[in-house]
């Protein structure tokens, strides 16, 4: 089985260098949007941000830090499961891609992604959707990402989802003070994410959506279970319908017929 | 030989050229820059094309699988004077929903895309082929209309001869579209204000449509009845308005039963503008025209009959952009309000609409007895 490949973010680690950001954007290439890279927000040419929070930490002092902002290539992605046409893919080794030559542009992937992820290209006659793809062809190729292979404070790790996963929890456990004792991505948010996080403080103080455990794609399969069953169930009940009524109309004729 | 008249210019008739040319404007600007003449954004992906456009056009447009499924399934067949109106409704309302998509998705000519690319698990992929099965049904249960017009029978013969599993296939199709709409907003529980987030959505999504869909009945009647100066069936109508409500009520009634089960009470009580409107909706989209209609003195009168069903009517799309709008904009905190260019699209919609109506009934035997225009 091909292991699951992921990128764990910790904030603790970052000093706001913009590496991530400026790699992201030469590997992509996507021009500049901001003159300020911490100013920055998620754009159709801005896969990655930097953001810079204002927080108090555990004994109450005040702390600077900063987090990145990209997609969080969910386990069980709503864009895949929301799209029509099917334009997403969660790929077999993590990153969520997307094929702009499937898509109809109905947005229902904006719309649904619970991290507020996808971005359009509003003003384009032909316009796709664009987002991080998590270097899909540099890790394809067995390389890390470009953010990660950039970060040179070891902020974001670019590694297997299941190491990743010891590494985050290692770290907790030796410096229980400094981190909030969590793993943001693990499977309490929609069932996880391939993006992980680790935080001095709660992660919605990071901006980070709080979100319910299940992963969201359940509660449309469930209405979309029922549709055989409404199929099924309508067609005998209208047949049925059909045959009784026009049964009951002939009999009151016939009955009419006969006191006449 | 009729002599050719030019059409007398009168007050609509100028007001309606205005718009469709305005409405035409705007969709060469949106055609040729992009959705960028919308006020959409990354935040606010769905706006009044989808809320109004799509959402409430499909809905004003059930009374064709309604009274289909009373006149030919049910076999009540007293009401079928007002089978054939709202199948050309319908279908009308259809092609418009459509339009109306064509100009909302970002790339239109990728329509087509949902017929060979399948995804089961989305409700979008759904919709999308129940609307496009539901339209061809309803054109193939409105052509008769067009065929006794050319006089050809053997054909019309045909498809009256399959016409019940046409009726039966609309119903079921329509029953899963209708609410599969509602089931869109399943997805998005934490964009959404709890008033109308519900796991119920697609159940309140139905009944709402099949009162509408009959209020829309009584709606049109009384409209061609002003416009073609022909008889008003007011026994049918009043006995369709309370269908509508009594539907109406239990839609009201399971969406109260589910605010106390889901403890959400609370929220109305804020008093902020998600719960105001949704105040406003439940008064003016249900209690009032609920204990209007429920009353046979007043739903045997011409004028509050009329009142009553338009007030279901706006009720219906109020709260499918509330559902689309409100809610979502309540849920994620981002403020959106339409721009020119949708609001005038839309309105354009709505003038072809009715004016496509016009010109069939006009020239097809759509009313039982002939239009005297």
């Amino acid at each position: 089985m091909i292991k699951q490949k992921a990128l764990l973010f910790d904030a603790t680690q970052c000093v706001g260098c913009g590496e991530c950001y400026s790699a992201c954007k030469e590997k992509n290439h996507n021009p500049e949007t901001s003159s300020d890279y911490l100013k920055d927000h998620l754009s159709a040419n801005t896969f990655t941000v930097l953001e810079e929070y204002k927080v108090k930490d555990k004994s109450n002092n005040e702390l600077d830090v900063f987090t990145r902002k990209m997609c969080m290539h969910c386990q069980e992605p709503t864009c895949v499961s929301v799209c029509p046409v099917g334009a997403f893919t969660k790929t077999e080794f993590g990153p969520v891609i997307y094929d702009g030559d499937k898509c109809l542009g109905c947005r229902y992937c904006m719309q649904a992604c619970p991290h507020k992820v996808p971005r359009y290209q509003w003003n384009k006659t032909n316009p796709v959707v664009r987002k991080c793809t998590m270097c899909y062809d540099r890790v394809s190729k067995g390389l890390p990402t470009a953010c990660s292979e950039a970060c040179a404070t070891g902020a974001t790790l670019f590694g297997d989802r299941d190491e990743l996963i010891i590494e985050a929890k290692k770290r907790i456990s030796e410096n229980p003070d400094t981190y909030y004792p969590e793993v943001y991505g693990l499977e309490d948010e929609a069932g996880g994410t391939n993006v992980l996080v680790l935080s001095p403080v709660p992660f919605d103080q990071l901006g980070f959506s709080q979100l319910p455990k299940q992963p969201l794609p359940t509660l449309t399969k469930q209405a979309m279970d029922k549709i055989p069953g409404v199929v099924g169930v309508g067609g005998v009940l209208l047949t049925g319908m059909y045959w009784l009524t026009k049964r009951k109309n002939q009999i009151a004729k016939e009955e009419n017929k006969k006191n006449n | 030989m009729k002599a050719f008249n030019l059409p007398k210019i009168t007050f609509w008739r100028a007001v309606a050229v205005i718009i469709v040319m305005t409405g035409l404007y705007s969709t060469f600007l949106r055609f040729s820059t992009g959705l960028q003449q919308t006020a959409l954004k990354d935040s606010f992906p769905w706006g009044l094309w989808i809320g109004f456009d799509v959402l409430c056009g499909v809905g004003l447009a059930a009374g064709g699988f309604t009274i289909c499924a009373v006149t030919h399934i049910f076999n009540i067949k007293q009401f079928k004077p007002l089978t054939k109106p709202a199948i050309l409704t319908a279908f009308l309302g259809y092609v418009l929903v459509v339009v109306g998509l064509l100009m909302d998705l970002g790339k239109p000519w990728n329509i087509w895309h949902a017929i060979i690319m399948w995804n089961f698990n989305s409700v979008m992929f759904e919709v999308a082929w129940c609307v496009m099965l539901y339209t061809t049904v309803l054109f193939l249960e409105f052509v008769p209309v067009v065929l006794e017009r050319f006089k050809l029978y053997t054909l019309q013969n045909i498809l009256k001869k399959v016409s019940v599993p046409i009726y039966i296939l609309g119903i079921i199709l329509s029953t899963l579209h209708q609410s599969s709409l509602g089931s869109l907003f399943l997805i998005i529980p934490t964009k959404m204000s709890p008033l109308w987030y519900s796991s119920l959505l697609p159940v309140y999504f139905y009944l709402s449509a099949i009162s509408v869909g009959f209020a829309m009945i009584i709606f049109e009647a009384f409209l061609s009845a002003r416009a073609f100066d022909k008889e008003l069936e007011l026994n049918l109508l009043s006995k369709i308005g309370f269908i509508s409500v009594i539907v109406l009520g239990i839609n009201f009634a399971l969406k109260m039963i589910d605010l106390t089960f889901s403890n959400k009470w609370g929220y109305l009580a804020q008093l902020d503008q998600a719960s105001l409107l949704y105040i406003l909706e439940a008064l003016v989209g249900v209690i009032i025209p609920f204990f209007m209609l429920t009353s046979k003195k007043v739903r045997e009168n011409k004028k509050w009959l009329y009142i009553a069903s338009c007030m279901i009517v706006g009720g219906f799309i109020f709260n499918r952009l509330n559902v689309s709008i409100t809610a979502v904009s309540n849920g994620t905190g981002i403020f959106y309000f339409p721009s020119f260019n949708e609001i005038s699209i839309t309105l354009m919609l709505v003038v072809l609409g009715m004016w496509a109506f016009r010109l069939i009934v006009k020239n097809f035997p759509v009313f039982n007895e002939p239009v005297r225009s």
